[in-house]
């Protein structure tokens, strides 16, 4: 009798597995998304274009997301768990640009198609193809516009940067060395922030991109130098918690702040004279693009091409501003509007 | 075995010839230096951060001058740590209880979602959606005091969980929404009221800092001076004696909960005025800055001991350092390397002042 009921259950066993084998061979194309976390509306967003893409492609589209910002070993888990799916490919913004490789190189190895978005892995070629913003050229963008703005006064400037957090990431190098270059500051070595020795530079704070810390970081700023006329902050809700700092001393007038994003908060703070520019990143379109590379890649193993003379895939960036600068492309904040996310 | 008439009968009895011969009593020898602090500092647990409050102030001021020791500097140090004050002021309660609340960061972060979302999404008047941003505050200071005083869960564990609770609902709610400053000036300045600005010549303080400090006045008196206050002490101190002596312990940490959970609402208040907008990713460390401050300030872990002035000035040390060390420049880690000291030697101290106890 108990061994009856145990041959039934493995044949049982052995039917479902055959069935469950079966659509898995002719189903659709699968791919996973990883972002860094589902809190951060930029990454809310990208999941958005993924899915919508996914939809129109007929794909299945997974998503993982880490805890918070850094959390790696969730993002390991779900590359694991993405190998194990039979996925075709894995889109992924990756906390930790090192500490990711060796499982990413596992999932290729298993022959996925594996797309960084956003953020760059180091080395870029760990994944099989990078789509992100150009964050040098939107840190230069929001420099050149703040040195055009100020005109002959850019000389005697006194610059704030309210950064991201104490481990710099290159997003937040990126970002600052663009800004200084583009205002025309020596950035000695492109890699290192705080090796300048610029004497309009009054410091660097960190925010961890957030209101709170905007706010602190520029407080302690204006505690080293009142004189402060140029702030430049990694994304806009630092740049919004700087300028209550600023309103609290009567400064929200005559200081500049500029920031990268382009969040719909963000635009609206540049359309109410918050932040003077910001420059726009495009997070739906690196996720749609993303998805067709992996439809691509599973219909004739095809790989995306890299933009001419750079080593990824720029998905774009603009300027917005309602004080267009000469000589520095922009788009008015209408026009921000209807592209912002968030 | 040749034995004078003076010893002892029996063997064993040898050792009385050298031992005291005088009656029984007290040591009443001079104490030294050491254990006359060691016994001030037990009388008063809020003495060793004051101090350490107070020989921070002066090496920096020394470090740094006036662009350090000025009113303004002052002030806005009071500013940075105003948040961390009133929530501490509910993680003090409850640790006093020796109980810990991790979901203190939490629901101030939800009680300030409700707040503007309460009036930006269903059009509620601002007075009322802080009214009911206070009763989300409340409504989960119960569910964590019920579950730990009734059914008996350990406070980690409950915490821990409504911690997760909370931060996840928050963010579900709130569709990782940010209502902008500029929003909420225009349609509900209640919302950003303790932003608002109080000078005296250089010094600047905010209705935040005010509300700061009354609070942990308040709770100061209330802890010291009422039953309900020292029942709290009494039942972090020992929570079956307190009960033998009649007081109702359940009863009573419920009430510690609910509070702490109303205090985390007020510090969500406070938040949207300090930060201007309301942004469901603010706080993310309230609890551990929070604990952090208690334990600075000398409150013991095990409950029952420490006091919440000395709260605040774990609050302000670690605002001071903050400041500080950022005046001068340094890798924001520093920052929190020295602040990893602090915590480990407070307790160090807090472990030697105990001996006296015993």
């Amino acid at each position: 009798m108990n061994q009856t009921t145990l041959k039934a259950g493995l044949l049982a066993a052995a039917a479902i597995a055959a069935l469950s084998a079966q659509p898995a061979a002719a189903q659709a194309v699968s791919a996973c998304l990883i972002t860094k976390t589902d809190t951060n509306p930029f990454f809310v967003k990208m999941k958005e274009g993924a899915q919508a893409k996914a939809a129109e492609l007929g794909i299945e589209l997974k998503s993982y997301a880490g805890r918070i910002d850094g959390d790696t070993e969730s993002q390991v888990q779900a590359v694991e768990t993405c190998i194990a799916d039979g996925a075709k490919g894995i889109l992924i913004a990756a906390s930790d640009t090192v500490g990711i490789v060796p499982v990413i190189q596992q999932a290729r190895d298993a022959g996925l198609l594996v797309v960084a978005l956003d953020t760059p892995l180091e080395p870029i070629d760990s994944a099989d193809a990078t789509f992100a913003t150009d964050n040098f050229l939107a840190g230069e963008l929001i420099g050149k516009w703040a040195a055009a703005q100020l005109g002959d006064a850019a000389a005697d400037a006194r610059i704030a940067f309210l950064n991201l957090n104490p481990s710099s990431p290159s997003v937040d190098v990126l970002r600052n060395q663009g800004f200084m270059t583009g205002f025309g500051i020596e950035v000695k070595d492109v890699n290192v922030i705080g090796d300048e020795d610029d004497p309009r530079i009054v410091g660097h704070d960190v925010t961890n991109g957030n209101e709170e810390g905007g706010r602190t970081a520029m407080e302690n700023l204006l505690q080293q130098d009142p004189t402060i006329n140029v702030v430049h902050t990694i994304n806009e809700p630092a740049a919004a918690g700087a300028y209550e700092a600023l309103k609290a001393v009567g400064r929200e007038g005559d200081v500049l702040i500029v920031s990268v994003d382009g969040g719909c908060p963000g635009i609206l703070n540049v359309k109410d004279g918050v932040i003077g520019a910001t420059s726009q990143q495009y997070p739906l379109l690196m996720a749609s693009l993303g998805i067709e590379a992996i439809a691509k890649f599973a219909a004739d193993g095809t790989l995306p091409a890299v933009t001419e003379g750079k080593n990824f895939t720029d998905t774009g960036v603009a300027l917005v501003t309602d004080k267009p600068a000469e000589g520095v492309e922009s788009i008015d904040t209408a026009k921000g509007t209807e592209l912002c996310w968030g | 075995m040749a034995q004078g008439p003076t010893q002892p009968d029996r063997e064993f009895e040898n050792v009385l010839t050298k031992s005291a011969t005088e009656v029984a009593s007290f040591d009443r020898q001079e104490k030294t230096l050491l254990g006359r602090l060691q016994h001030m500092l037990h009388s008063s647990p809020a003495l060793v951060p004051l101090i350490v409050l107070l020989m921070s102030l002066a090496i920096f001021g020394l470090l740094l001058g006036s662009r350090f020791f000025s009113p303004f500097s002052m002030t806005l140090i009071l500013q940075q740590v105003a948040i961390v004050g009133i929530v501490g002021a509910a993680q003090s309660l409850v640790i006093l209880t020796a109980g810990i609340d991790l979901s203190v960061g939490a629901i101030m972060v939800l009680s300030s979602v409700v707040m503007g979302q309460f009036t930006f999404r269903y059009g509620l008047p601002p007075s009322l959606a802080v009214l009911c941003g206070f009763a989300v505050g409340a409504a989960v200071g119960f569910i964590n005091g019920f579950l730990i005083a009734r059914i008996k869960l350990p406070p980690f564990i409950v915490t821990l969980g409504m911690w997760q609770i909370v931060l996840a609902t928050n963010f579900l709610y709130s569709r990782n929404e940010t209502i902008r400053s500029q929003d909420l000036e225009a349609q509900a300045p209640l919302l950003q009221v303790f932003g608002t600005q109080i000078r005296f010549g250089g010094a600047v303080f905010t209705l935040g800092v005010i509300v700061m400090v009354v609070l942990v006045l308040v709770l100061s008196y209330v802890l010291k001076h009422t039953a309900w206050g020292r029942h709290v002490y009494a039942i972090g101190d020992d929570p079956e004696a307190a009960q033998l002596a009649g007081i109702e312990v359940e009863k009573t940490l419920i009430s510690v909960y609910v509070l702490g959970g109303l205090i985390c609402a007020l510090a969500g208040w406070v938040l949207i005025g300090r930060i201007g907008s309301v942004s469901p990713t603010a706080g993310q460390f309230a609890n551990i800055e929070s604990i952090t401050a208690v334990v600075i300030g000398g409150i013991s872990l095990f409950g029952g001991r420490g006091s919440i002035l000395g709260m605040l000035f774990g609050a302000l040390i670690v605002g001071v350092f903050g400041l500080g060390l950022r005046l001068m420049g340094t890798d924001p880690q520093w920052t929190y390397l020295l602040i990893g000291v602090l915590i480990i030697a407070a307790v160090a101290v807090d472990q030697w002042i105990r001996k006296v106890a015993g």
